[in-house]
């Protein structure tokens, strides 16, 4: 009898790996936290669109911060909220360079409103996944500008309350407004099919500015089971039930496909 | 080719400008704000045709946080504002520092606290010298007192900022930016295209010759003791800055009583020390062109050989803490103030000196 020839394992199709822009490290994220699936869509659309080597990332201040501790490229640690700022710093110093910035709630939306709002309006060549799961996570779970009325966190305790803390941020359509802003959509990470078209979504985020077209912006609609207080089963069923209903899914703006493409204003005039 | 360069009379605002210019500044953030108008104003119009980027920012604090951006890319960049302006990019100029990323800040001093006024003010002394804002760290801070130090002064910035891998802040004043006088320009830098190459962000090759490591550029250093080893390490760049001290004395040989004073204030009292001496009073001037490092071990050794001193400033009394702190050993400072929202001549500083001449 002779002996097999083949290695079993070489008969076998390798479907599924870390992407190459990923580095080869455990994540510190709670369990169930949907930012190592954000981190992999950067990843795998950086090595799909060939941008890692021309990458800067500008990481921001929660959470998310050790970005580049899980992302293979050359980075940046923003002040809290100001990274569009940092980015359009780091664009207009090498304007051959791929940007983005990864922020979350309590950053973009709070602190970094003014910079984020600015950065779209200039139509900055610059790329935002903006990660929304409605608390400051890194803190502890505080109150954000996206936590949803009557959602009970450790410093509104009986719950967000219209009159007294205000209304949720739809930051997805604010953006869609501004003049400079060239690809706007919000996307979730509840599903692997809102997955699959989160990444879409980004993809685009990514390409207006490596087409030049202007501002791309991205956000998801994320758990974060830990400050949720709940299971990662509970936080995904929360995000479809709670979540989805008052951050509607979709694109909200996409010059190419409206035929602005190209234009100086995409919106406004 | 710089001895041939024509002289030009600008105002101090415009001298930084071009100073920047001539460095190779290839970005500049701004933000509207009393009196340093000039320097976004003129950036706008000749760095853009230059080939450089201006941006005029949503806020003081964007401003200077794609300063922060572009210095990370290892670009020559400034931002400029006046006081509390300054305030408000205290934020990203901890990160630089903290982060070890070149820049050149401009504040042209107003009165303060508060919205204060729009004159002339040394009220941001403690501000610049001890950091400014939140930790442990240090500007390298120059003071020009004339437009043609403002030029220079700027022109050096940029190198002395890429050089460290820090902040340098350039401290003027209302009357510095607004006061028209002639400069003599220098020839542009040639500035190399790889400067910052061992640690500029500019993407990570993955291959080939150039394969590397991706950088990181940040200032949050959370395991046990990495942090204290990122402020030893700012701390012995700082000690460095020693050699950097830089100060004019005049009559200061056979002096009895020396004035120290900064900038346009250092400025002013040259002419009441000179008015004084026609009198035959003998005092001097020591003026401080490197606000940090302050130049402690000069002034030490003036003391030591009897002298006694009067620090002017415009402000309630700032720099004098480290003029006592540097005599202390042998001597002590009187203090003489103008308020801000005043605008001194020499012939207010003539009677203080006499005061704190004739004091035993």
């Amino acid at each position: 009898m002779s002996m097999p020839t083949k290695d079993a394992s070489a008969s076998e199709e390798l479907v599924f790996a870390r992407p190459a822009s990923m580095v080869d490290r455990a994540t510190h994220y709670c369990p169930g936290c949907h930012h190592g699936i954000a981190h992999r869509l950067v990843a795998e659309l950086l090595d799909e669109l060939e941008l890692v080597e021309k990458t800067i990332a500008v990481a921001s201040i929660g959470c998310s911060v050790f970005l580049y501790n899980y992302i293979d490229a050359d980075s940046v640690e923003s002040p809290h909220g100001r990274a569009p700022a940092v980015a359009t710093g780091v664009k207009r110093a090498r304007p051959d360079k791929f940007v983005f910035t990864y922020q979350g709630d309590g950053d973009l939306a709070s602190i970094g409103m003014a910079e984020i709002m600015h950065a779209a309006n200039r139509g900055e060549r610059i790329s935002v996944v903006f990660v929304n799961n409605t608390v400051y996570g890194m803190t502890g779970g505080q109150m954000a500008p996206t936590t949803l009325l009557g959602q009970k966190t450790t410093t509104c305790p009986v719950g967000r309350c219209k009159d007294r803390e205000g209304s949720p941020i739809r930051m997805a359509e604010l953006i869609a407004q501004l003049g400079g802003t060239a690809f706007c959509a919000r996307g979730s990470l509840d599903s692997v099919k809102d997955i699959r078209q989160a990444k879409k979504y980004m993809r685009q985020a990514f390409e207006v500015q490596t087409k030049g077209l202007g501002f791309g912006f991205v956000e998801l609609l994320s758990g974060c089971p830990t400050n949720w207080r709940m299971t990662p089963v509970a936080a995904n069923k929360r995000i479809t039930d709670e979540m989805i209903p008052y951050f509607p899914l979709g694109v909200y703006r996409d010059v190419a496909a409206d035929g602005t493409c190209g234009s100086t204003v995409a919106g406004g005039e | 080719m710089a001895d041939k360069m024509e002289k030009l009379f600008v105002k101090g605002n415009e001298a930084i400008a071009m100073g920047a210019l001539a460095a190779g500044c290839r970005c500049f953030f701004g933000y509207p704000i009393t009196p340093q108008n000039d320097i976004p104003e003129f950036m706008s119009k000749h760095l853009v045709e230059a080939g450089g980027e201006f941006v005029q920012a949503e806020s003081e604090v964007a401003a200077a946080n794609m300063l922060l951006g572009a210095g990370a890319c290892g670009v020559r960049a400034m931002t400029s504002s006046s006081s509390p302006g300054m305030s408000l990019k205290q934020e990203a100029i901890s990160y630089m520092a903290g982060s070890e990323i070149p820049a050149v800040i401009v504040n042209m001093n107003r009165g303060g606290p508060g919205l204060g006024d729009i004159g002339p003010s040394q009220g941001d002394y403690f501000q610049s010298t001890r950091g400014g804002g939140h930790g442990d760290y240090r500007l390298l801070v120059l003071a020009p007192s004339s437009a043609q130090e403002a030029y220079d002064m700027t022109y050096d910035a940029f190198d002395l900022a890429f050089g460290s891998k820090n902040p340098v802040l350039i401290l003027g004043d209302a009357i510095i930016g607004q006061m028209k006088e002639p400069i003599v320009p220098r020839a542009p830098k040639v500035v190399d295209p790889e400067e910052g190459g061992d640690w500029r962000l500019i993407g990570a090759s993955k291959s080939g010759a150039g394969k590397r490591e991706h950088r990181i550029i940040k200032s949050l250093f959370l395991m046990d003791g990495e942090l204290a080893g990122q402020n030893m390490k700012l701390q012995a760049k700082y000690d460095a800055w020693k050699k950097l001290v830089d100060f004019e004395t005049f009559e200061v040989k056979d002096a009895d009583l020396v004035v120290v004073a900064y900038g346009s204030i250092g400025r002013i009292a040259k002419n009441a020390v000179r008015a004084l001496r026609a009198k035959g009073k003998k005092v001097g001037l020591f003026r401080p062109k490197t606000l940090y490092p302050f130049p402690e071990k000069a002034l030490e050794k003036l003391a030591k050989e009897g002298k006694r001193f009067l620090t002017i400033e415009h402000n309630l009394g700032q720099m004098v803490e480290d003029v006592r702190l540097s005599v202390r050993k042998y001597a002590d400072s009187d203090l003489f103030c103008v308020y801000p929202g005043n605008m001194p001549s020499p012939d207010d500083f003539e009677a203080p000196i006499l005061r704190a001449l004739g004091r035993k």
